[in-house]
């Protein structure tokens, strides 16, 4: 390790598993710095290519996605530092790949929990090629001005106190990284700030150390004065005892190792941090500090008076003339983003999209306010969730039950009806589910499958407007309007369809009131009158079936049932239930492997 | 998280289970585990060589110098050892310093022997150190300086030239399986991810190795690569430490979720509890109580992080006020609800759980006069402060409210002022 800086204004890097938050906020770091490029050269997501919109200061820029690391390399050549946002299960894997990139010079890993033995092999691949590794089980560092590693230093407030977007003079580090943005704090409370602060994690073999890092900050002539916050466990403080005590610190350390409460503890104890836990003397905060200072770093008696070590080395390098004097800028203002200002009440914003059926935002997606476990639990079903969906109302059990039968009745009528014809085609085509189920419904119209609706509406009008069946009939006939609900291609007056029969078996046993199909079937009556097959057909059925159940149930309005009547729900009824049938029909000439239909000539009248 | 002890038992298991995978060759260990949960009819069923064999038990409780201690017991019979167990079973002792109850046994074929060598393999930083040496057992802290060191840097194998210093004054009769044996520890060592192994004595039973005694710690944040390869593995808590209900409690919530939850009683009558975020943070805040002279009155070491949902500080939140609060003596106490400049963590979101719980809780904060100390900064803070300040004008209860313009240990002070202030 040792050599000196690891960044610049213009460093960039590649960030591996796309995380929105800690991109956005090394952005508004890069704009805060006034840097002319952003930190964030490309961005790596196992399987995913294009771009991320993502905002630099004010302007939105699209950086790009890729899907491996090799082609990121390739397409970013200048970009050498890796942040690695993997999970540890997969993030000694990347990061192997990534160090042994030609143009990857530093990997951070941010992980928690990356085995040992991964993070040893890591090690000894830096080291043999001359790479660093910051973390695993770290937030990453800062130079303060130039370059941010993720979440490091935390919101854009935080920055702005702690003047990093501009560098000071101390180089600090530390193996905690909640505690390297509180020593961010103190340092600036004390001292011009911070020139580079690095987190290296609180695993038991950090990928490079503390002392690694001391050693580079002293190369660093803009480091005036070190910073170290260690920790008790592992041995690592030794390496930066040694290195004192041979001479190869020339500036001023304050340290302090924390710690010290680990002798309240009875047994051996393991505190938050994997490299944490209090092992033999050697390890404890208490010795460590004791050699440190042996060693003649500045250290503290204890926490609380590391503020002021800090503070009085700085004043002595001051009064030496060893500090040039920081020029104050005054950073940009970063435009807040819409939700955070939404959030805090400082603006309104009208929305896009209303909606009243369902919500998904709670612990549990709720239908019309019931939430998902009730709906299982109570036992629902199909009908419950559709009286939930579409008339944002639970419906008594008995209509509940009649929409499945209706489901039911209506999923399928054999493969010749055009719409089954058509998914049927399609399905040979070759194509897949949604086209074949889609080809099947569009067919779905005035003609086919579309006359509940228009049952339900003339039955309605011509009973609400007291019309005898005679006089209906007799009207629609004379503007050339067919009955609809009225008529059957094979069922007679003395065959009836079967499903009609069960329909009006279920309603008169359920229903309050049947008054409009009563009604349908006095037209019935009259039209068998006329002809033998104008018999009321099941859309007839449940079109004034469903006018009874809209009206009887007391759970509509009158202004209610016309506007479903109207929206035309009924015929909803019908593209759901015969999706079901169509998607059957795509599957069975799926699995029958039927090849493209084409139609024969012999079936066609070619003429003039 | 990180290097887990395991039990002897295990260690002699795993070391049999898969020295054969990697080697060909089965070495011939037999052991048998004994609880307080354990049928010693059954075991004999399972085990028939405890019936024939003469044998050793011993507590496989993660301590050593067993022998020393006179808890070693040789050349019994099955009858024997179940004597032996039930008299001790359960019953406390102290090792180290530490009391605690020996609760595991570990059963095996008493062998009788000559030869006793110490093998240990430890994980180091820049590769693995084995040491090894022909003066083993009970003396070998007497006999340290026969005891010869290699280091394998990381991805190097172990070549015969790397292990000729460790064998190097062996007899050429034993020299070769030896070194064959260690070569094949050493495999299984890296390929069950071990951080450290030992054995303490080996010897040698009809010319091949026989571990006697036996000591492993695996790294357990390589558990999902070992699944398989483990088994069905125990990290034992360290000896003599005995987990509360309340410290279980929080200790299966942190096994749950992917936030870090801890939470140790330092001293149930303490007067100073602590809730703190951040691992660095919470060791720093119980260093400061105890710098200041108060370790004796602090109840807790607990630390949250890595941001846990607000339902799962809920729940730490409860614990922690609970245990603070227990047996109520009229005299003050303090709870410090600390944390440094979080990185990511929403404060507000994390605080929305605390103060749920602390409300829950009023009547019983109130009974055990408790003072809040609050200071936190990071994302959200200012919000998180505000309800906290909010809370306490709502509930009655004194909270002092601080964010990063005040120095993150401050608290600990005024703590310790609440506490000794005149009643």
């Amino acid at each position: 390790m040792a050599t000196g800086q690891l960044f610049s204004r213009t460093t960039q890097s590649l960030f591996y598993n796309y995380k929105q938050l800690p991109i956005q906020r090394m952005l508004d770091f890069d704009f805060l710095c006034g840097r002319e490029t952003p930190s964030v050269a490309g961005i790596i997501n196992p399987g995913a290519e294009g771009f991320q919109k993502l905002f630099f200061g004010q302007e939105e820029i699209a950086i790009p996605v890729h899907s491996a690391i090799e082609a990121a390399c390739a397409a970013h050549p200048t970009a050498d530092i890796f942040i690695n946002f993997a999970s540890f299960r997969s993030a000694a894997a990347s990061s192997m790949a990534a160090l042994k990139q030609p143009t990857i010079r530093v990997v951070a890993i941010i992980a928690e929990g990356v085995p040992e033995s991964d993070t040893k092999q890591l090690i000894a691949y830096a080291r043999a090629n001359n790479k660093v590794v910051i973390g695993p089980a770290t937030v990453g560092g800062i130079q303060a001005g130039a370059f941010k590693i993720g979440d490091t230093a935390g919101t854009i407030d935080n920055i702005v106190s702690c003047k990093l977007y501009r560098p000071g003079s101390v180089g600090f580090v530390s193996k905690s990284g909640g505690m390297s943005n509180e020593l961010y704090n103190t340092i600036a409370r004390v001292t011009d700030g911070i020139y580079e602060g690095i987190a290296i994690g609180g695993d038991v073999f950090p990928g490079s150390t503390l002392s690694d890092h001391v050693l580079r900050f002293n190369n660093i002539p803009q480091v005036k004065m070190i910073v170290v916050l260690g920790e008790l466990g592992g041995r690592d403080e030794y390496s930066l005892v040694d290195a004192l005590k041979q001479g190869k610190v020339n500036k001023p350390v304050v340290a302090w190792v924390s710690g010290t409460c680990a002798r309240l503890f009875k047994s051996e104890v393991q505190f938050g941090h994997a490299g944490a836990k209090s092992g033999g003397e050697m390890e404890s905060a208490q010795a460590k500090n004791q050699a440190l200072k042996d060693a003649g770093a500045v250290v503290p008696t204890s926490f609380e008076a590391l503020e002021n070590s800090i503070k009085e080395t700085f004043e002595k390098l001051v009064e030496e003339g060893k500090i040039t004097p920081v020029k104050e800028v005054k950073p940009p203002q970063i435009p807040e983003d819409l939700n955070t200002a939404i959030k805090s009440g400082k603006v309104r914003a009208p929305t896009h999209i209303i909606s009243t059926i369902s919500d998904d935002r709670g612990e549990e997606p709720c239908y019309a306010g019931v939430p998902m476990s009730s709906i299982v639990e109570q036992g629902y079903g199909v009908g419950d969730v559709i009286s939930l969906l579409w008339f944002k109302r639970s419906l008594p059990r008995y209509c509940t039950h009649f929409i499945e039968i209706c489901v039911m009745l209506c999923a399928d009528h054999g493969p010749c009806v055009s719409g089954a014809h058509n998914t049927i085609v399609t399905a040979r085509a070759g194509k897949d589910l949604v086209s074949s189920l889609v080809s099947g419904l569009l067919t779905i119209g005035p003609r086919f499958g579309g006359a509940i609706d228009d049952a339900a509406r003339y039955f309605k009008d011509a009973y609400d407007r007291g019309l005898s069946p005679y006089e209906f009939v007799e009207n629609m006939k004379k503007k050339g309007i067919r009955v609809p609900g009225i008529g059957h291609r094979i069922k007679r007056g003395d065959n009836r369809d079967k499903r009609v029969e069960l329909l009006q078996r279920f309603a008169r046993t359920h229903f309050p009131s049947v008054k409009y199909m009563e009604y349908a079937v006095q037209v019935e009556t009259y039209t068998l009158s006329k002809a033998n097959n104008l018999v009321l057909n099941v859309d007839g059925a449940i079109g004034s079936l469903f006018l009874d159940l809209l009206a009887g149930s007391g759970m509509f309005t009158k202004q209610e049932i016309d506007e479903i009547v109207e929206i035309g729900y009924l015929n909803g009824l019908f593209v759901l239930a015969r999706t079901i049938g169509l998607i059957g029909h795509t599957f069975d000439q799926k699995r029958l492997k039927q090849p493209l239909y084409r139609h024969p000539w012999e079936d066609v009248l070619y003429t003039k | 998280m990180a290097r887990k002890k395991i039990r002897e038992y295990d260690s002699k298991r795993l070391l049999k289970e898969h020295f054969k995978r990697l080697s060909g060759y089965e070495l011939p260990i037999k052991s048998a585990q004994v609880t307080d949960s354990s049928n010693f009819n059954e075991l004999a069923e399972k085990e028939s060589w405890l019936s024939s064999d003469k044998l050793v038990v011993k507590p496989d409780m993660l301590f050593g110098k067993r022998g020393k201690s006179g808890l070693v017991a040789l050349n019994l019979d099955f009858a024997q050892v179940a004597a032996f167990v039930k008299e001790r079973l359960g019953k406390e002792v102290e090792m180290g310093g530490c009391l605690g109850p020996i609760t595991t046994f570990i059963i095996e074929p008493f062998i009788p022997h000559n030869e006793e060598f110490y093998l240990n393999i430890v994980s180091e930083r820049l590769g693995c150190s084995i040491s090894f040496s022909e003066c083993g057992g009970i003396e070998i802290e007497e006999n340290w300086d026969k005891v010869k060191t290699i280091f394998v840097p990381t991805g190097v194998s172990l070549t015969p030239e790397l292990s000729a210093p460790l064998v190097a004054i062996l007899p050429l009769e034993i020299k070769g399986e030896i070194e064959e044996f260690i070569k094949v520890v050493f495999t299984l060592f890296q390929d069950l991810d071990f951080t450290f192994l030992e054995m303490n004595p080996f010897t040698l039973v009809n010319g091949k190795p026989y571990p006697l005694d036996m000591r492993g710690e695996l790294d357990d944040t390589a558990a999902f690569k070992n699944f398989k390869k483990w088994g069905d593995i125990e990290f034992p808590l360290p000896f003599g430490r005995v987990m509360s209900a309340t410290e279980s409690f929080i200790h299966g919530l942190d096994e749950k979720t992917s936030a870090s939850l801890k939470f140790t009683v330092l001293n149930p009558k303490g007067r100073i509890w602590t809730m703190v975020a951040g691992g660095g943070a919470s060791v720093i805040y119980a260093d400061t109580v105890g710098d200041l002279g108060y370790a004796s009155e602090l109840g807790n070491y607990a630390e949250y992080s890595g941001a846990p949902n607000e339902e799962e500080v809920l729940q730490y939140a409860r614990v922690v006020i609970d245990c603070a609060t227990a047996d109520p003596d009229g005299k003050r106490r303090a709870l410090v609800i600390g944390g440094g400049i979080a990185n990511f963590t929403d404060v507000a979101a994390t605080f929305n759980g605390i103060i749920r719980a602390l409300k829950e809780k009023e009547s019983k904060l109130k009974a055990a006069r408790i003072s809040i100390y609050v200071r936190r900064g990071g994302p959200n803070y200012q919000k998180g402060l505000a309800k906290m300040r909010a809370l306490g004008e709502e509930i009655g209860i004194p909270i002092e409210v601080y964010g990063p313009e005040a120095t993150m240990t401050g608290i600990c002070k005024q703590a310790i002022e609440c506490i000794t202030a005149a009643a």
